[in-house]
């Protein structure tokens, strides 16, 4: 890295936008130095655990703790009794208490919690703890929970609906009745947990002389953690400060605030100290916040030349007992049938049923995985009735950017095309596809599949609208010529940190090194939304453009004046500035001083606020949700072979291109995008939660089947710029639009290998095993 | 719970301490020495995330005592990094994004470590034998292997020339 801050001969602005950069942070995580939440060890801190419901669904009747605070070094204990506010994402769906009151819902909800001198005493503590209760009756599929007479879990939510959405627009079934080809089709996806390797955990510090609270925990989203705080602690905002430190990843489970930091606040304030909670792996999955999971009916007409020409879909998922991100979830689940393809007749029927069991949330790739699933798998189905080339399918709904769907979404950049034709090339999917796939020589059948994909670039419209701009960040500018760069966006392994400091270096032509960032402190940062809908790289590097923009003026303006020149004539060439190409000009630090002369320390800010016609339409109640400034837009193919012995499916290769708008890093584009990619094969291959009467009994890295090394194939990975007009340089985003295809995309593979369509994922091998031996026990017979 | 005296080599150093019978290698190195360095990311012996050397081979020291490395030498990721300078497989993992979140980083250094000090040029089968039991949720694996593979060449150029 050092070779990059050697003097140049030619002063030139210094490139670092479309480069192969490893992180900023790299170095700190790899020689172990990185520190997330539960490595920040302090002696003072008491150790924290949680007492947990054995019940799916009861009234609670009394938590007696009286003995567990007896035992030894126990030294304070938190029920329902100690908050009587509620948490949630959306005002309107704060259902969920940090720790359960009156009635507990899901087995493994909190119920009480215990801070003592050590894990063990608190461990033991929790075995003290006696909970009476009243059972009730538990629902564990979204069936049984909105079906006439079920109790209704939540005394808002009538029938244990979340929320149902319906629209219909353009004339769906006229064009059905148009259509040469109509098929219908049922889909059912399995629940998924995110997983992410680091456990939750909090650290919160309660400063008793000032009534000051300090919580560092695992979080995407700081800001969202400080107003909850506040809301469940009733405690002033301007009283607590919440720090994010290094986090083992997130993948949406983190993009609200969770019960272990509002338990360790509870905990924290009540034994006027510090207290220190790390919750293990299975309490882990049962804070959840996965993707639910879904019934998709799907019902989709074509003309012959393969023009989609109406859509329905119908979509039930099981939510879990709590709102969390559920309405947002069962709308984006509708919006996300858009603005890939061109539609003009859709309608959409979407119901989030409340259930006993632990609440789903924000998955990567949030609501459009399963429709994708449905639709990409549905195009395939037709495109084989019809005799047509799944890719020419695909080329024929292409949109045209720039324009607005039916259900008003901006769209405009699209890449699509070209990511279709690179991976048919690459893949070479001709051949494959025409000629018939040659088996392999151990007998396995071989086949290819595709699917397409998209995702927004953060979310236009937040979930807490308070008509501040949508990011700020902050450069701070010293008498030593370092720049620091503070930001609220959560650096969560994605590299956001490293991405901000590229586009600051960008702007201003300065080397990387010379810039600092301090990211997620409330205290030092400007507050940010947080790292969820893919919104860092477009909303805050757009801001900081702006940031870096407003210094390099301060800066053009303190060079002007002392080379005695107008500001418009100031040539600007990195780490020299200069008003001819005769002056050998001032150095960056000379600037520096002539700059801060007046005024000291300079603090200059970016601000980034989407535009109104970004912000989805109002043909129907809930269609903001989707609205963004920019979409990204994936293409990729599967190629597989099944070992029909077994029904094992091998996935061989993976061709995959993103139209990211333009890669900013290229390193770390290409890891979003095959991180992306192979998540989706998680889903589609082999992950899946379980639950026995509501108790979780895949919660381990076991049973849970996350694909390892020697599961994971090659991902050929190529990316397209479409250079959106509003991203930062044309950026859109990289880290969620190519989840969706693979699952679509094996299937069609596996259809291509065995004939035999899978519709329930994970395609498991005793399924497929399951449908070979049917066909086969079939053609006996017949 | 009786205690034990330990003495072995943590990081090249000898140690000596005084060990309850019951405490696992990895929550001594985090708890008792704050070496945070070593992660925890299951409930015991799934993920890979705590892997440290033993006498050069990686283990789980989630499920490995701490009194039974008696007389051996552990490692860990903190003594990669010598004056100053990253390992090749640190450099690896950095330089090719073989590290996205960072939290799975020190085991699979570690597991990475072991392989290529018994496997200088290890094949991309080698390689995913090797770190098959340890999880990443980030990078697919792919720029692991690419981390995995730039480290064996960094080791295979800067061998000595053999004397003429």
């Amino acid at each position: 890295m050092n070779e990059r801050v050697k003097p140049i001969a030619v002063p030139q602005p210094v490139r670092s936008v479309g480069e192969y950069i490893p992180m900023v942070d790299g170095p700190e995580k790899v020689t172990g130095r990185a520190k997330y939440t539960a490595d920040i060890l302090d002696s003072a801190a008491l150790e924290a655990a949680i007492f947990r419901s054995p019940y799916a669904h009861a009234e609670i009747l009394e938590v007696d703790v009286s003995e567990a605070l007896a035992m030894p070094g126990v030294r304070a204990i938190v029920t329902g009794d100690d908050c009587d506010m509620t948490y949630g994402v959306l005002p309107i769906a704060y259902t969920e208490y940090p720790l359960a009151r009156e009635r507990t819902r899901y087995k493994g909800e909190p119920i009480a919690a215990v801070a003592a001198d050590t894990i063990q005493a608190a461990k033991a503590a929790l075995a003290k703890i006696k909970l009476k209760v009243k059972e009730l009756p538990a629902y564990f599929t979204a069936k049984a929970s909105k079906a006439p007479g079920a109790v209704q879990l939540l005394e808002q939510r009538p029938g244990n609906i979340e929320r149902d959405v319906f629209f219909d627009l353009g004339e769906v079934d006229k064009s059905f009745a148009d259509s040469d080809l109509v098929i219908e089709h049922v889909f059912h996806a399995a629940e998924v947990c995110q997983a992410q390797t680091e456990m939750h955990a909090a650290l919160a510090d309660y400063d008793a002389q000032r009534e000051r609270m300090t919580v560092w925990c695992s979080t995407q989203v700081p800001f969202y953690v400080h107003l909850m705080l506040s809301r469940c602690l009733k405690m002033d905002k301007a009283q607590i400060r919440v720090i994010k430190p290094f986090i083992g990843g997130g993948f949406g489970c983190r993009t609200e605030t969770l019960q272990v930091e509002l338990i360790c606040g509870l905990l924290a304030r009540k034994a006027r100290t510090r207290v220190r909670l790390v919750v293990n792996r299975e309490e882990t999955f049962i804070t959840h916040r996965g993707r639910p999971e879904s019934d998709v009916r799907m019902k989709m007409g074509m003309t012959k030349d393969g023009r989609i020409t109406a859509v329905e879909m119908e979509q039930d998922q099981r939510g879990g007992a709590y709102s969390s991100y559920g309405i947002v979830t069962i709308l984006y689940a509708g919006s996300m049938l858009f603005a890939i393809y061109d539609l003009q007749h859709v309608r959409y029927i979407g119901r989030r049923v409340l259930t006993n069991t632990p609440p789903c949330g924000a998955f990567r790739g949030h609501g459009t995985v399963n429709t994708r699933f449905a639709f990409e798998s549905l195009l395939d189905m037709l495109a084989e009735k019809l005799g047509l080339d799944p890719l020419e399918v695909r080329r024929k709904n292409y949109l045209k950017a720039p324009t607005y769907t039916i259900n008003d979404l901006m769209v405009n950049s699209y890449g699509l095309p070209d990511c279709v034709d690179w991976v048919e090339k690459a893949s070479g999917w001709k051949a494959k596809r025409t000629s018939g796939f040659a088996a392999r020589t151990d007998g396995k059948k071989r086949g290819i599949g595709f699917a397409c994909s998209h995702y927004i670039s953060g979310a236009s419209k937040p979930v807490n609208w308070t008509g501040e701009p949508h990011a700020t960040v902050n450069l701070k500018l010293d008498f030593d010529g370092s720049i620091t760069l503070l930001t609220g966006a959560a650096e969560i392994g994605q590299g956001s940190s490293t991405i901000l400091v590229q586009i600051a270096a960008e702007v201003l032509g300065l080397y990387m090194e010379r810039f600092r960032i301090i990211a997620s402190d409330s205290m030092l940062t400007p507050k940010d939304n947080g790292s969820y809908s893919s919104r860092v790289t477009f909303m805050v590097g757009n801001a900081a453009i702006q940031a870096a923009q407003n210094l390099k003026a301060v800066l053009v303006a303190a060079a002007a004046k002392r080379l005695e020149a107008r500001p418009e004539d100031i040539e600007v060439l990195g780490e020299v500035y200069r008003a001819s190409s005769q002056d050998k000009g001032l150095t960056f630090q000379e600037v520096v001083i002539e700059a801060l002369k007046d005024g000291g320390t300079l603090t200059v800010k970016g601000n980034f606020n989407t535009i109104p016609e970004s912000w989805g339409g109002k043909k129907y109640r809930g269609s903001a949700i989707g609205g963004t400034m920019g979409f990204s837009y994936a293409a990729q193919a599967v190629q597989v072979a099944v070992d029909e012995e077994t029904g094992e499916v091998e996935v061989e290769d993976v061709w995959v291109a993103h139209d990211c708008g333009k890669a900013l890093n290229r390193l770390t584009v290409e890891g979003q995008i095959q991180g992306s990619v192979w998540m989706g094969m998680g889903q589609a291959m082999s992950e899946e939660t379980e639950y026995y009467h509501g108790l979780p009994v895949m919660a381990n890295f076991l049973d849970y089947r996350i694909p390892t090394i020697a599961d994971s194939p090659p991902i050929h990975t190529h990316i397209v710029e479409s250079n959106d007009p509003y991203g930062p340089f044309g950026a859109k985003e990289a880290g969620e639009g190519s989840l969706a295809g693979f699952i679509p995309a094996v299937a069609n593979a596996i259809h291509h290998a065995t004939g035999l369509r899978f519709d329930d994922t994970p395609f498991t091998p005793d399924k497929i095993f399951a449908a070979l031996d049917k066909r086969a026990r079939n053609a006996k017979k017949a | 719970m009786s205690k034990r005296i330990l003495t072995c080599t943590l990081n090249g150093r000898r140690h000596d301490g005084v060990v309850p019978g019951n405490i696992l290698l990895l929550d001594y190195l985090r708890e008792k020495l704050l070496m945070t360095g070593t992660k925890t990311g299951c409930d015991g012996g799934e993920c890979g995330l705590c892997t440290v050397l033993i006498d050069g081979a990686p283990i789980l020291s989630c499920l490995t005592l701490a009194c039974s490395v008696e007389g051996k030498s552990v490692e860990t990721i903190e003594s990669l990094e010598q004056g100053g300078r990253l390992a090749a497989i640190q450099e690896g993992f950095h330089v090719k994004l073989g590290s996205q979140c960072g939290y799975c980083t020190p085991g699979y250094i570690m597991a990475a470590e072991g392989l290529l000090r018994r496997k200088r040029e290890p094949s991309v089968d080698e390689i995913k034998d090797a770190l098959g039991s340890n999880i990443c949720r980030c990078t697919g694996y792919v720029k692991i292997i690419e981390a995995v593979q730039y480290a064996a060449g960094k080791i295979r150029d800067e061998r000595p020339a053999r004397a003429a």
